[in-house]
């Protein structure tokens, strides 16, 4: 069972107390767009390799979605930070 | 059923003054209905072998007999099915234990396994003759053909025969407990290196716990009694560090087996709390299972000692170097009177020495090496020991127990002729294996050691630290000094040094498969699993190239085992076959858990009644009196009918479905979930949830809701009530609730921040019962004196808030039945006797209580839908006909753009209709296939399924709603449910199967 930082609650606490949100930046567009742009908005993802940004809820506790950064090879939360935050920049992120 | 045992006299084998059982102490058991008086501290193992016993199961495949190899939890043949009498009861019977791990206990019924009709005499040994055409991957390769044969024949005939012990066919009557800990060191392993991890680590108010898997703390230390530490003897030094380590606050767990190394320092632990005890106190759990959270994990597991692989390794009599010199120096047992001795390792040296000190005689020392340490054989003569240097064992004799060894001198991979040596116990050593299982669980890396052939713990993304053999540390120094020097490191503290004589360091050369001078067909590799060398070889030849594959066709370490013996040997073999490396070939993953657990461990106090919460509703207990029946909804007990006297439930849902559409019925609604959405922006955030649109909802009024996801598919549906102009009460399904309220709180969080809305979930605040049936208004009128209900001032969709009969109540004016219907919601406390108002006054104009069943038929008469039941998460509204819920001029909703997708509006979607059977009294089955015709060939095209049917009271045949492709286009076309009985012919008709016009809802 990983554990996760709630960045509102500022505790590092057990799995169990999170629900998992899919992917995060994921941004919904305006309703004008194409089809296409419509069907990748609900259909594909990223699915990296290493560090994933992602969004967890804290549902047992504060209540609150916020972000992560995963490790999908080691299963280990990287950081998190706040809803609304940009994404920050990891060590062997390419610029 | 008689068993006859050969000369055996009661413990024969036990030798006064050695080991650390308590003969005095008598502890009595049965073998397969034959008293075995054990003393204190043996395992059923030890007691056995102390009378002599070494037969005491049967192999898995072959039958072969087999005896105790090892003293320990890696024990493959010794699987017994174990009864406590005292306790008592089939259902506490427990199959495949261990012998080696098994506790005497007064009073334990202990039996053989897979044998039949008894343990000495068994039928199924015939496979053993029929070993030839048995080999590896025999049963994908037999039992092909006829086909009409896999399930008549080959089936059951494999079936009866597979698999070790028989389970009980009773309820476990024990319980099993759960529990959480903390700590900033745990140490897994009580051995040595353990122990002095322990050591290092305690002090300083860290928290440690220490957790063996055996009865007794001390690991290797209890076989070593004439080894001193810091100058006392070792089982003193012993005894004062568990009195030092306690002092200083360490959790000593004993009996506790670390099972899997989770994420983050997470280990699992099984603690076998009453295995050990003849009777036990009521309130103690049989098991319990812990979870703790490390700071730091030393893992000090040891080593695991390797058979030696060839011809007829398997009899009994044939066991491990170092279990004989446990079951010697721990137990007092000498496992036989004329030992013979192989070994490729040093280690096997001191067990002979030990036996020969204790009385034993010790025929000779085989090693496969041609050097040894000169100290060794210099100990060996002064002992009387024939020492034969660059020898292997190369077959045996004897059938229930070792009788002889064939020992042949070898040059590389040829041997000389061999010689034959009677024994009645064969020792043997292939070195030792770190145990790295639950250091690989935590995806550490294992680097290879040729000298030695062994893997060894590498790196590790855990915080953990690896000590003593299982880091590949070899002898009672070295292993203090490792494990003190980890318990230091995970503790920021400075190791305790020790020192040591009598060590039994030593060392010992890698081998797989041993030459021969005859073809080894019984050579093991997996006892469990009866695999042997030549298996492996024959799936290398027959094309398995990976070790997973190898693995799976010879299922080579795949039993209960895992192949704690014979992981290493396998892949020595396989790596020889396939002339690679070990490390090239690789090892298989080891999985949790390490040893066999139960499942009620796992599941702790989670099943039966308290498998999971059980909701009740304030009006449960009342429904409970009236003799409802109930049914599981989401995580809600809902009562599902209502029988008077002997009526079936068919016959209760007609009276309760024409009582209600002649009279009216009284419903328990307070499932429903309901939210309250408040705040300025209140409107418009339902507006953007809600396919509906919501901005001009008047107070005071309701509005049917569709909630779809950003796909476009239905998620949910409920009934938004206004209550005022920045407040609402929406409701959800029963089991949609949580679901709805994340949903809402993430479009909120996060697409729509800047929105000022607050969300509650009020499910359990409110009882909700409604009041269906023409009869409705006249029921509830009586109570509502604060406001008019009548039809004009209070018609179909509205809501007021009001009292009733003096408490404050939320009236909704809905129907989910399509009769004129009130929603009554009062505060949960009053609900009860709120509840009681409603159906004394409505038992008066002789109106009824129904349940969810009849709720069911009311809907599907009506052609409601349930979110859930006629949806499956890929049903749109128009699919659902439910277009008119659309907002169409809406800017956007949650689902709007995905809905103008072209495959959203594809004429073949799989649309709801309804359906009329052609007699009107067959109910089609929920979930039954639709076709086009009845005699298209197979396969059939599937049109879609059938998702509600029942037999409807109201209009005196049976109706059905169902998915069918381009349904909405196929009114009045005949479609065909393909049952097995027959098939049964339906035309497609409109979902809304009773008042169309919806008259009665204004009634």
């Amino acid at each position: 069972m990983i554990l996760i930082h709630c960045p509102y609650c500022d505790e590092t606490l057990p799995e169990a107390e999170f629900t998992y949100a899919g992917e995060a930046h994921v941004v919904r567009p305006d309703p004008s767009v194409s089809d296409e742009t419509w069907r990748d908005f609900l259909y594909i993802r990223s699915n990296p390799k290493g560090p994933h940004a992602e969004r967890w809820r804290h549902a047992h506790g504060c209540g609150r979605y916020f972000n992560a950064i995963r490790d999908t090879v080691s299963d280990r939360v990287l950081t998190t930070y706040k809803a609304g935050e940009s994404k920050p920049v990891l060590p062997g992120d390419v610029k | 059923m008689s068993e006859t045992y050969e000369h055996v006299a009661p413990a024969r084998y036990r030798i006064s003054g050695k080991g650390r059982v308590n003969d005095l102490a008598p502890v009595r058991f049965t073998f397969d209905g034959r008293e075995i008086v054990a003393a204190a501290g043996d395992t059923v193992a030890s007691a056995l072998l102390a009378h002599g016993i070494h037969l005491v199961g049967r192999s898995f495949k072959y039958h072969r007999p087999r005896g105790v190899v090892t003293a320990g939890s890696e024990e493959p043949n010794a699987l017994i099915r174990v009864t406590h009498s005292a306790k008592g009861g089939e259902g506490r019977t427990e199959p495949n234990t261990r012998a080696t791990m098994q506790e005497a206990v007064e009073g334990l019924k202990v039996e053989s396994q897979n044998r039949w009709p008894s343990l000495s005499f068994d039928a199924l040994s015939l496979n053993d003759r029929l070993s030839r055409v048995l080999g590896a991957g025999f049963y994908y390769k037999t039992f092909k053909w006829p086909r009409s044969f896999w399930d008549k024949v080959y089936e059951p005939a494999i079936r009866a025969a597979a698999g070790l012990g028989r389970a009980p066919t009773e309820d476990d009557p024990d319980h099993y407990s759960s529990r959480y800990a903390f700590c900033d060191i745990l140490v897994v392993g009580a051995g040595p290196a353990g122990l002095a991890a322990a050591m290092a680590a305690a002090g300083d108010g860290r928290r440690v716990i220490l957790a063996d898997e055996s009865g007794e703390p001390g690991g290797s230390l209890l076989a070593m009694p004439a080894a001193t530490i810091d100058g006392k003897p070792a089982w003193v030094w012993l005894a004062e560090t568990l009195e030092t380590l306690a002092a200083a606050g360490v959790t000593i767990l004993l009996r506790t087996t670390a099972i899997a190394y989770d994420h983050e320092n997470m280990v699992g632990l099984v603690e076998r709390v009453t295995d050990h005890l003849a009777t036990a106190p009521a309130d103690l759990p049989r098991e319990r299972f812990w979870r703790v959270r490390a700071g730091r994990v030393v893992l000090a597991q040891g080593a695991i000692e390797k058979p030696l692989v060839f011809d007829g390794n398997d009899r009994p009599g044939v066991m491990l170097a170092g279990a004989a010199q446990t079951y010697l120096n721990r137990y007092g047992v000498a496992v036989g009177r004329h030992v013979a001795v192989a070994t490729s390792h040093d280690s096997a040296w001191h067990t002979a020495f030990a036996l020969t000190d204790a009385g034993v005689t010790v025929a000779m020392i085989a090693d496969t090496r041609a050097q040894v340490a000169p100290a060794l054989t210099a100990a060996a003569a002064e002992r009387g020991i024939a020492v034969m240097l660059s020898t292997v064992p190369v077959a045996t004799q004897g059938t229930k127990r070792i009788k002889g060894v064939w020992l042949a001198e070898r040059t590389g991979d040829t041997v000389a002729e061999a010689g034959y040596h009677a024994c009645d116990a064969l020792l043997m050593s292939g070195g030792w294996t770190p145990a790295v299982s639950l250091f690989s669980h935590t995806k550490g890396k294992l680097a290879w050691d040729a000298a030695t052939g062994r893997f060894l713990p590498d790196t590790s993304p855990e915080a953990c630290h690896t000590a003593g053999a299982g880091a590949g540390v070899w002898g009672l120094a070295d292993a203090l000094a490792s494990g003190a020097e980890a318990g230091a490191a995970a503790a920021g503290t400075t190791a305790p040094s020790f020192t040591v004589t009598g060590d039994d360091a030593g060392t010992g050369a890698p081998e797989g498969a041993l030459p021969s001078d005859r073809p080894a067909r019984k050579a093991f590799v997996d006892f469990q699993n009866d695999v042997t060398a030549k298996d492996i070889r024959l799936a290398v030849t027959e094309g398995m190239r990976s070790i997973e594959h190898i693995k799976r066709y010879t299922t080579t370490g795949m039993a209960t085992d895992q192949g704690k013996l014979s992981n290493i040997n396998g892949l020595m073999i396989a790596a020889e076959a396939l002339g690679k490396t070990p490390p090239e070939v690789g090892l298989t993953t080891f999985r949790p858990p390490y040893t066999p657990t139960t499942f009620a461990a796992l599941a702790g106090p989670r099943r039966g009644a308290t498998f999971e919460v059980t909701r009740k509703t304030v009006i449960d207990p009342w429904a409970e009196a009236a003799g409802a029946v109930f049914e599981p909804v989401a995580l809600w007990r809902r009562a599902r009918y209502f029988p008077k006297g002997v009526e079936t439930m068919d016959e209760a849902v007609a009276r309760e479905c024409r009582t209600t559409r002649k009279t009216a019925g009284i419903f328990d609604a307070s499932t429903l979930g309901k939210i309250e959405v408040v705040g300025p922006d209140a409107a418009e955030f339902l507006n953007r949830m809600y396919t509906n649109p919501m901005l001009k909802l008047g107070v005071g009024k309701c509005r049917y809701a569709l909630m779809l996801g950003d796909d476009g598919f239905i998620r949910d549906d409920g009934v938004i009530a206004r209550v005022a102009e920045d407040r609402f009460h929406v409701t959800t399904t029963t089991g949609g609730a949580p679901r709805v309220l994340a949903t809402m709180e993430d479009y909120l969080q996060t697409e729509w921040p800047d929105l000022k809305v607050w969300l509650t979930s009020t499910t359990e605040e409110w009882a909700t019962i409604a009041i269906n049936g023409p009869k409705a208004r006249e029921i509830l009128k009586p109570f509502i004196k604060d406001a008019d209900i009548s039809a004009e001032a209070f018609p179909h969709m509205s809501m007021l808030e009001c009292s009733f009969a003096g408490v404050p109540c939320r009236l909704f004016r809905v129907s989910f039945t399509g009769e004129l219907g009130f929603e009554v919601n009062v505060g949960a406390a009053e609900g009860r006797k709120v509840w009681e108002l409603i159906v004394g006054a409505g038992e008066k104009v002789g109106a009824c209580v129904y349940g969810t069943e009849t709720m069911h038929v009311l809907r599907a008469e009506k052609g409601y839908i349930i979110v859930g039941q006629e949806t499956d998460g890929t049903v749109t509204p128009q699919d659902a006909g439910l277009s008119w819920a659309l907002g169409k001029t809406k800017a956007d909703f949650v689902g709007m753009r995905a809905l103008k997708r072209p495959d959203m509006a594809k004429a073949d979607r799989k649309q709801l209709v309804g359906l009329f059977t052609e007699d009107p009294g067959t109910v089609l089955e929920e979930g039954a296939q639709i076709v086009e015709g009845p005699d298209e060939p197979l396969p059939m095209t599937m049109l879609g399924h059938v998702t509600s049917s029942y037999m409807s009271a109201t209009l005196g045949r049976s109706i059905a709603m169902a998915v069918v492709s381009g349904g909405h286009a196929r009114m009045g076309e005949t479609l065909y449910v393909p049952m097995d009985d027959g098939v049964i012919a339906a035309t497609v008709t409109s979902t809304v199967f009773f008042d169309p016009e919806g008259a009665r809802l204004n009634g």
